[in-house]
């Protein structure tokens, strides 16, 4: 069923009787081309441009809870392309390319919405590194603007430029930054990946791989055996725990992050504003609640759950740079898990065993990366090659020391 | 988190900073053969066990001193606390 404005209106005069589910639930089959582990945004997003982009026929998602379960149902919606180096500048402005034409690709509204992101820069340095990430943006196709502390204050009267602490001396704009409705990406990939044949499997969980001389043959799962020609691991917070499965040691810890969200409030604030110097970043939902973060907690964790100090630490970072957002209540809070490469760039690669692939690492920032990370994920497994703007996604770029260190923190992955 | 410091007492784990894996006191031998290898996967390549965890805490805003604190990464539960410098000892080494 295509959806459609005329679809809308026929069924609200028709009672509304002729909706049907988005997806089905599909028993196994025993033998699938293409097997992808992790019903969340990266993995449906994967069997979705396999179906479409690459063909691919006989597919199947594994995810051990429901779809959308995990981190693209607890981020704080973002998505940007500010990012520096060359392996990743490239492949985050595919994602917010792909972003932009997404809704009109998959046949469903996820709220994309280009309100704009701001990082605010309070000294000289903050300028300086600000206007080299701005150009190398530029370089790359990519939107950037720095704006004056003047054209910050007619767009955001309510900040105060003239902090004695953080005065605020500009900032790197992109204005096709912006937020998206979080939930609905994974629906709109899963019923676009249905409908091209994809069978999605909620409620089965993949207990181990079965691998034979060097080859992976299929997963064991709660469902039974299910084979595979591939195996694409999608799983994020889980990566070390599903890849230690096939003995498998990955660059990285599982942290928690933190997220919040207020009450729902009257449009206060138009667009992202990130106060990197307070490690703190917020927005507003269309519903109004103000959605805001800060660091992760800085130990490793699987407990979808954090701790009061870092809630502390949000807040104080929130109420130096939005005084008045003390005034709103907190509505929910909500933990996620990290998955935190030793450089804090993500993994998109063959590993050393046959037919078995992997995607992860996705730290922080896997979210606005879902569109290309599934695209990019999809040609690796249908071509067995990198795609031009992931190229620099390996495994082995650590033992090489090919790091793509955005902050330049080194091996200690609750610093990235 | 309240970690048991030996030394110390009850102390609120905002005053540590969070180091890593404990297996990281285990430093390769660099004049080995496989000395690359041995630290390419000592620097980068980590367990991340969901479960009980040996891991590195730092008293930073403390007695600056290093703590193994034996905890579950799946409920944040604390079973055991050591000073580093002891556990590194017990493993054979002279500090």
């Amino acid at each position: 069923m295509r959806y459609s404005g005329f679809k809308v209106i026929k069924e609200a005069l028709t009672g509304h009787k002729g909706w049907t589910p988005a997806w089905r639930a599909p028993d196994p089959q025993p033998q699938y081309d293409i097997v992808i582990i992790g019903g969340g945004g990266h993995g449906l997003a994967t069997a979705y441009y396999l179906a479409k982009q690459y063909q691919q026929k006989r597919i199947a998602v594994l995810e051990k809870g429901w779809i959308g379960g995990g981190n693209v149902g607890r981020n704080t919606t973002i998505i940007r392309s500010n990012y520096l180096l060359d392996g990743n500048e490239p492949f985050y402005e595919f994602s917010l390319k792909l972003w932009e034409g997404l809704e009109q690709d998959f046949n469903y509204n996820a709220m994309i919405s280009q309100r704009g992101i701001l990082n605010l820069i309070h000294s000289d340095a903050q300028r300086d590194a600000f206007i080299r990430r701005g150009n190398a943006m530029i370089l790359n196709g990519a939107d950037a603007e720095m704006l004056t502390t003047e054209q910050i204050k007619a767009r955001y009267p309510f900040l105060n430029t003239d902090d004695a602490r953080f005065p605020i001396k500009g900032g790197l704009a992109q204005h096709r930054g912006g937020t998206v409705r979080h939930d609905a990406v994974a629906w709109g990939y899963a019923r676009g990946a249905d409908g091209l044949g994809v069978d999605i499997i909620q409620n089965c969980e993949v207990t181990g791989f079965r691998i034979e001389n060097g080859k992976c043959l299929g997963v064991e799962t709660t469902k039974g055996f299910i084979g595979a020609g591939k195996v694409g691991c999608a799983v994020a917070g889980s990566s070390s725990r599903l890849m230690s499965k096939a003995d498998m040691r990955l660059p990285m810890e599982s942290h928690v992050l933190q997220a919040f969200v207020s009450e729902g409030l009257k449009p206060v604030l138009p667009g992202v504003i990130t106060f990197g110097a307070g490690h703190f970043y917020c927005s507003q939902s269309d519903k109004g609640g103000l959605v805001f973060g800060g660091d992760i907690d800085g130990y490793n964790s699987y407990a979808q759950r954090g701790n009061l100090p870092v809630v502390e630490d949000v807040c104080e970072g929130g109420m130096a740079i939005f005084p008045a957002f003390g005034r709103a209540r907190l509505l929910r809070m909500w933990g996620g898990i990290m998955d935190m490469s030793m450089d804090g760039s993500p993994i998109i690669d063959r590993t050393h065993i046959d037919g078995l692939y992997f995607n992860g690492g996705w730290c922080y920032g896997g979210f606005k990366a879902t569109p290309a990370s599934g695209f990019c994920f999809a040609h690796l497994l249908a071509t067995d090659a990198a795609h031009p703007t992931a190229t620099a996604y390996r495994f082995d770029r650590f033992e090489k020391g090919l790091m793509i260190d955005e902050k330049g923190m080194g091996n200690q992955p609750n610093l990235h | 988190m309240i970690i048991d410091h030996p030394l110390l007492g009850p102390r609120d784990s905002a005053e540590f900073t969070y180091m890593g894996d404990a297996r990281l006191i285990d430093r390769p031998d660099p004049d080995a053969e496989t000395a690359a290898q041995d630290f390419y996967e000592y620097g980068y390549l980590r367990d991340n066990p969901a479960g009980w965890h040996d891991e590195l805490w730092f008293h930073e805003a403390g007695d600056r001193s290093w703590l193994v604190v034996t905890r579950n990464t799946l409920t944040h539960e604390i079973s055991k606390v050591q000073l580093a410098r002891d556990v590194a000892r017990s493993r054979g080494r002279s500090k």
